[in-house]
């Protein structure tokens, strides 16, 4: 059995690896198979309802995909008003990053559409929620590419300066590329925290992937059956995200 | 060229790194600036360089006042070469791009003439071979050398270069030095604040001695190391030519 230890002096072969993880696959299918497979027999029944998971999860990847776009416009545009000299964009920058992240998501949808929306008389839903959770999310990008930004050294400011660019063209053509290799793991996995927040949309009625899984809940009485596939569903969005994450991380790297 | 200093003063906090200084120089080729650490030679060059403004006074470049505002300072940039201790170049950009992006950005030249200049210039540097390298696979002297072609590929009125060599091992060291004798042997001005005393005593036209706040003396570089008149440059000559 030594193969199933993977040490740094004595790394366990590759077929070893591969081995273990069908192997522990298999053990943990059969032993939930075996503890719940009596008393779970509603499959059918969820089924049914295979076309309200289906609208969910694509709609929960539309507004992932658009609150994607807008949050990193809004976090763009957070971290570079958080690094203007006009002291009033500076703070309001500040106001809007340290807020949204001092407060939870949860309350910032009920606060958001409950409390300010409906103040406004503003009911769409979907495009409420979208800019709810694109804000959200804002405010952590405008960290990410913050700290980002500056990561890049002094010295770069100073050889653009000497060649004379001007403060648009530094961003353009030597800031921003260096930020993006250095910020596109960390984004790829906000990304994914993005696709997993968007279900609390569920609590204001916009029917994404979770709020589907509610409603086949409460048409069939079978919680595991439509449970189930709502983690399933999520896991087949996030996990090619947080491996290709890893991949990015890897790549990065490079000497200045 | 000559350069003018007329009652300059640049302070950092309390620390006055340039007290009043009056100063002018003529000269062929290179102006050496050498002088003890945090004594201004750095402060000095970044001041001719257009990076920073000094909190009073005027500076002259071939007779012309250094306006005060940031654009017409940009625009004084875009005249000169400028080339720091390290990490001048841009680490995404291949060596070839690092030359290209000032042509092609700030001075207009289309992609493919821009390209070819670049390309002229690391020719001439035995650099065309690793035109394609990103920094990150070239050797510090190979960075240092693109870092001259870059500002050298602009054609500048002249080059200012900031401890050029000081990050460098002594074998790479002797490789940007024989292209800075190089540029000087082809009549491209230079103003230089080196620590390598060999080379500004054998390149240099001129050398000033840059120590507290102010430059102490100014010669030829013969006179100035076989005869310093001021006591300050005899003890500071004296110490680093020990061994």
């Amino acid at each position: 059995m030594e193969f199933l230890f993977d040490r740094i002096d004595k790394p366990s072969p590759a077929w070893a690896k591969v081995v273990t993880a069908c192997g522990l696959l298999a053990l943990y299918s059969a032993l939930c198979f075996w503890i719940f497979s009596s008393s779970i027999q509603n499959w059918e029944k969820v089924w049914g309802y295979r076309a309200v998971f289906f609208n969910g999860w694509m709609l929960t990847i539309g507004i992932s995909a658009v609150a994607l776009v807008l949050s990193t416009v809004f976090g763009v545009a957070a971290a570079l008003a958080r690094r203007n000299s006009f002291l009033p964009l500076r703070y309001t920058a500040i106001f809007y990053v340290e807020t949204v992240r001092g407060v939870p998501l949860l309350f910032l949808v009920m606060f958001g559409y409950y409390g300010l929306a409906t103040l406004l008389h503003w009911n769409d839903r979907l495009p409420v929620g979208i800019l709810i959770l694109s804000l959200f999310s804002g405010a952590y990008i405008a960290e990410v590419i913050r700290s980002g930004i500056e990561s890049v050294g002094r010295s770069q400011w100073d050889s653009a300066r000497a060649i004379g660019l001007t403060p648009a063209q530094t961003y353009r053509f030597v800031i921003f590329p260096q930020v993006l290799r250095q910020t596109l793991p960390p984004l790829a996995g906000q990304f994914a925290s993005l696709i997993k927040d968007s279900s609390l949309l569920s609590i204001i009625g916009i029917p994404e992937l979770t709020f589907a899984a509610q409603q086949v809940n409460s048409a069939t009485y079978s919680t595991f059956e439509a449970y189930l596939p709502l983690g399933v569903c999520y896991l087949v969005l996030t996990l090619p995200i947080s491996l290709w994450t890893k991949s990015l991380e890897r790549r990065v790297s490079y000497e200045s | 060229m000559k350069v003018e200093l007329r009652n300059v003063t640049k302070a950092f906090g309390t620390n006055r790194v340039l007290d009043d200084v009056s100063f002018e120089a003529e000269f062929a080729h290179v102006l050496a600036l050498i002088g003890p650490s945090g004594g201004g030679k750095s402060t000095l060059l970044r001041l001719l360089a257009g990076l920073d403004r000094p909190d009073s006074g005027t500076i002259l470049v071939d007779g012309i006042a250094l306006e005060r505002s940031e654009e017409s300072l940009r625009l004084y940039r875009r005249t000169i070469g400028t080339v720091f201790q390290a990490y001048n170049l841009f680490p995404h950009l291949s060596a070839r791009d690092n030359v290209v992006l000032p042509l092609v950005e700030v001075h207009g030249l289309s992609k493919a003439a821009a390209a070819a200049r670049a390309d002229d210039v690391l020719q001439r540097f035995q650099l065309i071979a690793h035109a394609d390298k990103q920094p990150g696979l070239l050797s510090g002297g190979q960075r240092q050398r693109v870092a001259i072609a870059r500002a050298l590929a602009i054609e500048p009125k002249f080059l200012l270069l900031d401890e050029p060599t000081s990050a460098l091992d002594p074998e790479m060291t002797a490789e940007v030095l024989d292209v800075i004798a190089e540029l000087r042997t082809l009549g491209q001005p230079i103003i230089l604040v080196t620590h390598e005393m060999g080379f500004a005593r054998q390149s240099a036209d001129l050398v000033a001695f840059v120590a507290d706040g102010g430059i102490r003396e100014c010669a030829p570089a013969g006179t100035f190391f076989s005869n310093p008149t001021t006591p300050e440059t005899r003890k500071f000559l004296e110490k680093i030519l020990k061994y």
